[in-house]
């Protein structure tokens, strides 16, 4: 055999394996989102939406697991994202030649790749305890745990992207740190640092580990914060494990919403993300 | 391009310890003085020493890596930005010693402004990327602002181009546009000396020639600095020129003189490109 033609073989079982493991990893995905689609469709009524998750054998909803989700996933990006955004914000602008920068970040990817259950004892440990009952802070807090390194990696990222020369213009002109900052960098780096803020949202809505130990859960509507709440994944574990068939309907319909929203933000992150200019 | 010259004394090559003492007639808007600069350990200038006459344009010519580029960071304070680069030596504006860690650094790159090789407008409206810097030092009201925003386009030659579309992005311009634009930001908060490193080198040649007669408007306020690979922009834009290499300045003189009558045999074969 020729040379041409052995490393012509060689391509084309290379080639072979690389598409024969697309077409593997693609095709459980789709079976998993088929699946998902075909029996989350089939339980989706206006009463998912309407009313609250029921006793095994009644009729029941969502509502009270989605406004849960809601309300604590809100409440942790408001505390983690600020946090996120200015630390980041200190390692790229501020001391991005400091050892306290290469500190946190370390740290960071620590966190970053930390088990979320493991977020969730630690909270468990320092608020449950403490305050004696399982309640939506402590659940708000985990989450808030979890957002901070996605948006400090990403605010960093995304900073140090800014062209060095804009800063160098700005700073040329005279004009405070602070204000290039807010004015130019944060403007720069806007696309960047809104689909960091997303894909924290995408990351938190679908955890349920962190909240198992620190909101549980709660059968009836409940905005107080004070108290256990529901939210969608702790349902949709509790309920996709039981043996009543109602219940795990309900488990398929609150799949199909938690992927629909994460997905719904993906292609926004995206979309953000492909927009080169600015205004 | 060249006016005529009331200073009779002539720089020779000695001048180049102290080249001041023989332009006794020009007053000196900045001087550099025995400067020396460290890129960490790397010294980068060495002993340099330089004049930048009142409202005249100096030019700064010499291969990639002589130390212009440095010396012109040096002048705004630049190399602060960058921990292991430090400068000593003097460097006084009017006077005043640029290189004291007392200075208020902002208010001197307020009064040294800076263009560079690549055109970085802010990403922002065509007006804000003049009025922002404004703002900062002045409070104009809009009637004001909108005064001065045209008068520093005007003086950048690109009022006529933009004044349609103020409210455009400063990304949407051409090349050669945005670095007017530039200029134009500059001159807006009215500084007193402007360096320019290299803004020419990223744009076409009908762009360069527009910002080259600028430069004879400018320095009619302005004390200007420029450094520049290409020594014909450098007849064409300045009165004075120094010529550096490997981090020392050469020779400094007139630039009728330095392209003409070079006393230094590294400046005649620079200039005459038997090397760089």
């Amino acid at each position: 055999m020729s040379l041409a033609s052995i490393r012509k073989a060689r391509s084309a079982i290379a080639m072979g394996a690389c598409i024969g493991s697309a077409v593997l990893g693609i095709a459980a995905l789709a079976l998993i989102l088929g699946a998902l689609l075909w029996n989350g469709f089939s339980s989706l009524n206006l009463d998912v939406f309407a009313k609250m998750t029921p006793p095994p054998g009644a009729s029941g909803g969502l509502l009270n697991a989605i406004v849960g989700s809601l309300i604590m996933t809100i409440m942790g990006v408001a505390i983690g994202a600020p946090l996120g955004l200015l630390a980041g914000t200190y390692m790229a602008e501020y001391g991005r030649y400091s050892k306290l920068t290469t500190l946190v970040r370390f740290i960071n990817d620590i966190l970053l790749s930390a088990p979320s259950i493991v977020i969730g004892l630690f909270v468990y440990e320092i608020t449950v305890l403490q305050m004696g009952h399982f309640s939506a802070y402590a659940g708000a807090l985990a989450l808030a745990l979890l957002v901070v390194p996605v948006v400090v990696r990403t605010t960093e990222d995304m900073l140090n992207l800014v062209p060095g020369g804009l800063r160098e213009a700005a700073i040329a002109m005279g004009l405070p740190r602070s204000l290039i900052i807010r004015h130019i960098a944060y403007k720069a780096a806007r696309a960047g640092l809104i689909t960091g803020l997303l894909l924290a949202v995408a990351r938190v809505s679908g955890e349920t580990a962190p909240l198992l130990f620190t909101a549980l859960n709660n059968q009836f509507f409940s905005t107080n914060l004070n108290a256990p709440m529901a939210s969608l994944p702790v349902v949709i574990f509790q309920f996709a494990m039981s043996p009543y068939k109602d219940w795990q309907s309900l488990a398929w319909a609150g799949a199909l919403l938690i992927t629909t929203a994460v997905l719904v933000l993906s292609i926004g992150a995206r979309i953000l993300g492909a927009q080169k200019t600015f205004k | 391009m060249n006016e005529a010259f009331h200073n009779e004394s002539r720089p020779n090559a000695e001048a180049l310890g102290d080249a001041s003492g023989f332009f006794p007639a020009l007053p000196e808007k900045m001087s550099v003085r025995n400067l020396d600069f460290f890129y960490g350990d790397h010294r980068a200038l060495k002993s340099v020493s330089v004049p930048l006459f009142d409202r005249k344009v100096t030019a700064f010519i010499g291969p990639s890596g002589c130390g212009k580029s440095t010396l012109l960071r040096v002048l705004n304070r630049m190399y602060d930005l960058y921990p292991g680069q430090r400068a000593v030596g003097n460097v006084l504006l009017d006077g005043e010693n640029v290189l004291d860690p007392k200075l208020d650094v902002n208010a001197l790159r307020a009064r040294v402004g800076m263009v560079f090789q690549k055109p970085t407008p802010f990403p922002m409206t065509i007006y804000e990327n003049i009025a922002f810097g404004v703002r900062l030092y002045e409070k104009l009201g809009k009637a004001d602002m909108d005064e001065r925003v045209e008068k520093a386009l005007r003086g950048a030659a690109i009022w006529d181009e933009v004044k349609d579309k103020l409210n455009a992005s400063g990304l949407s311009l051409s090349g050669g546009q945005q670095q007017r634009l530039c200029i134009a930001r500059t001159v807006a908060i009215q500084p007193e000396v402007i360096l320019f490193d290299e803004p020419c080198s990223a744009l076409d040649p009908i762009s360069t020639a527009k910002i080259e007669e600028l430069f004879d408007e400018l320095r009619s306020e302005y004390t200007i600095a420029i450094v520049t690979h290409n020594m014909q922009q450098a007849v064409r834009v300045s009165q004075y020129t120094a010529f550096m290499y490997l981090g020392e300045m050469v020779e400094f003189g007139e630039t009728d003189q330095i392209f003409q009558t070079p006393r230094e045999i590294r400046t005649q074969d620079y200039i005459t490109g038997r090397f760089g």
